[in-house]
């Protein structure tokens, strides 16, 4: 038996208001937690220095922004002296290096999980899923274990007679940072990796088959080619925060030989009087990286409304 | 290319001869061993450092590149430098399970009002909101933390650092867990059984109570365990917004003793603590997952037959 009737009208229009008051809470924090921060940013970022305490005063009015701070990061981007510019260079060489060797990692992997692991395929699941259950720095500190200079690194170098000296890896070779950004990202590479993989029409590779092709160029033809958007975004989820990390290369090197945009983002804001240069660096970072991240936020949102029709 | 080299062996083929052929077509695929053997070796690469790391938490000596035997020395027994008797240790393991605690308990609520709200309110802001919660979760956690510091040293001054810094930051940043995962859920599940139930005569607050959030308990539960596990985790936010060593978490305390300070074996206790948190959490997670989820084909079924009266 039915309660109470309701106008339809009149329930929709309340329906209405529930459904924006159940998402007000949420709204509000990721508005004065998310939107209104970046916007303290940008304020700091276009503002000036109080000359006296060395602390940042912001511009909260577009009408006052001054561009001082942005000219002297660019002065230490590209000038005389820049120390800037080569930290940018770097974490760009650092996260491409690190992305592709990745890749070249993480594909034959997904590859095999996907095609030929067969009945095991829950076992192998299991196992690739394993990293993301321990933490970043417990697999960075492992690592540091392993290459210290009496580590089991060198042990192992020395038993197989590859090299007589033991190499100080933790010394500041971008190697060593480079196989952190690899060992710390893949595992996000490979899962998404594995699911793109997975939505191969197996029947076409059949096909391909069946038309005469080669188990080779059925794969370069077929499988690469459809997985090319999956390949995308892998690249896309272990790249951005690749290019903002600043800690791999702190836990495994810290040298400036090895320092990244992010360290210098760090620096400037613990610099009395740098702060404004902080958040004019960390928007250009920003800025750098808003092209891929509207890329991905553009393709989720289109995936949601995917799903919906 | 591939198909006209093909082509003059299948011209020559009369159509009778093909039928012999098909039986042929049927491949043996050969088993990829080189790609299997890869596959374990990155397995094993994945595997054994981390391996390595909890095994040296419980050597008997300071080394971490020779055994000198077992012992709890590290977690328990040393009087100094053991996470139980270590002040920074100790500290740290408690202020991670605090801000766990605490960022689950605000952010999955908040998601999942979110969630709700932004797929049954059509409109522009409700595709704004979508927007700004889909960027928290792609956008650089460095940048992040960098623009909290900012609101929170100049505008919000209200707002220590420490403890309350670090659960509104790491809010923001998982908020979108639950979102993401209640709004999927929420796409499967449709409309239909609110509309019966709204038919039934069930009111709005009703039907939200008895038949939405009961068919989303699976969706909230597994977005529960992953915030808390990501917040365990954490480093960068709690890093740049903590305020003295009382509010640091075990990741940052890592970071800070790799060089120098507390190398040793006890860091290696701590992050195998943490390892063992998240194995905890794997293992609720998945049996709370089974449980909540046996009985999923009846529960929308049945919540309605309770408000008909007949259930």
């Amino acid at each position: 038996m039915p309660r109470s009737v309701h106008k339809p009208s009149n329930r929709a229009a309340r329906g209405e208001l529930l459904w924006a008051a159940i998402a007000l809470p949420g709204a509000l924090w990721l508005v004065l937690l998310f939107v209104v921060p970046f916007y303290a940013m940008v304020a700091v970022a276009f503002g000036g220095a109080n000359p006296l305490f060395q602390t940042p005063v912001p511009a909260w009015n577009p009408l006052h922004w001054s561009g001082s701070n942005f000219t002297a990061v660019w002065h230490d981007i590209v000038g005389p002296g820049a120390y800037i510019g080569p930290a940018l260079l770097r974490t760009l060489l650092y996260t491409a290096a690190a992305s592709a060797l990745a890749l070249a990692i993480a594909y034959p992997v997904a590859y095999f999980v996907t095609r030929f692991s067969g009945r095991r395929r829950a076992l192998f699941l299991t196992l690739l899923i394993a990293p993301f259950w321990v933490s970043y720095m417990m697999r960075m500190l492992a690592w540091v274990d392993l290459l210290q200079t009496n580590g089991y690194a060198n042990a192992v170098l020395s038993f197989l007679h590859l090299s007589t000296q033991p190499v100080d890896w933790l010394g500041g070779h971008a190697s060593t940072v480079i196989l952190g950004l690899v060992y710390g990202y893949i595992p996000y590479l490979i899962l998404v990796l594995y699911a793109g993989l997975d939505r191969v029409d197996q029947r076409l590779i059949e096909a391909a088959r069946d038309l005469g092709l080669g188990p080779w160029r059925t794969f370069c033809h077929v499988t690469l080619r459809l997985s090319r958007p999956t390949i995308l975004a892998g690249m896309l989820i272990t790249a951005l925060p690749m290019a903002g990390d600043y800690y791999t290369n702190q836990l495994l090197s810290n040298t400036p030989s090895t320092t990244e945009v992010g360290n210098q983002v760090e620096g400037l804001l613990s610099l009395p009087g740098a702060n404004g240069q902080g958040a004019a660096l960390a928007l250009i970072l920003l800025a750098i990286l808003a092209i891929p991240i509207a890329f991905y936020v553009r393709g989720t949102m289109r995936g949601g409304a995917g799903a919906l029709a | 290319m591939g198909a006209t080299s093909v082509g003059p062996v299948r011209a020559d083929q009369s159509a009778s001869a093909r039928m012999p052929r098909l039986g042929l077509r049927v491949r043996r695929r050969r088993h990829p061993y080189l790609l299997e053997a890869f596959t374990w070796v990155y397995l094993a690469w994945s595997m054994v450092p981390i391996g390595i790391a909890v095994l040296f938490s419980f050597n008997a000596g300071k080394s971490l590149a020779s055994w000198q035997g077992f012992s709890l020395r590290w977690y328990l027994t040393d009087p100094n430098q053991s996470v139980l008797h270590d002040p920074a240790l100790h500290a740290a393991v408690v202020q991670t399970l605090r801000l766990g605690v605490l960022t689950t308990v605000i952010a999955v609520p908040l998601g999942v009002g979110l969630a709700i709200g932004i797929d049954r309110w059509r409109g522009r802001s409700a595709a704004g909101l979508s927007f700004i919660m889909v960027s928290t979760f792609v956008v650089t956690e460095l940048l992040l933390a960098v623009a909290l510091s900012f609101v929170f040293s100049q505008l919000f001054t209200f707002v220590s650092f420490g403890t309350t810094a670090e659960v509104l930051g790491l809010v923001v940043w998982n908020m979108a867990w639950p979102g993401v995962i209640v709004r999927a859920r929420l796409l499967t599940i449709g409309r239909v059984y609110e509309e019966a139930a709204a038919d039934l005569g069930a009111s709005r607050p009703s039907v939200i109570r008895r038949v939405l959030l009961p068919m989303l308990a699976p969706a909230i539960f597994a977005s529960a365990v992953l915030v808390f596990a990501s917040v365990i985790d954490d480093f960068v936010l709690v890093n740049q917004l903590s305020s003295s060593a009382g509010s640091q978490s075990m990741a940052v305390v890592i970071y800070s003793n790799v060089h120098g300070g507390l190398a040793g074996p006890a860091l290696n206790a701590l992050a195998t603590l943490m390892l063992a948190f998240s194995l905890v959490l794997v293992v609720v997670g998945w049996a709370g997952y089974r449980l909540m989820t046996r009985g999923e084909r009846t529960s929308g079924a049945s919540a309605l037959g309770q408000i008909a009266g007949v259930g």
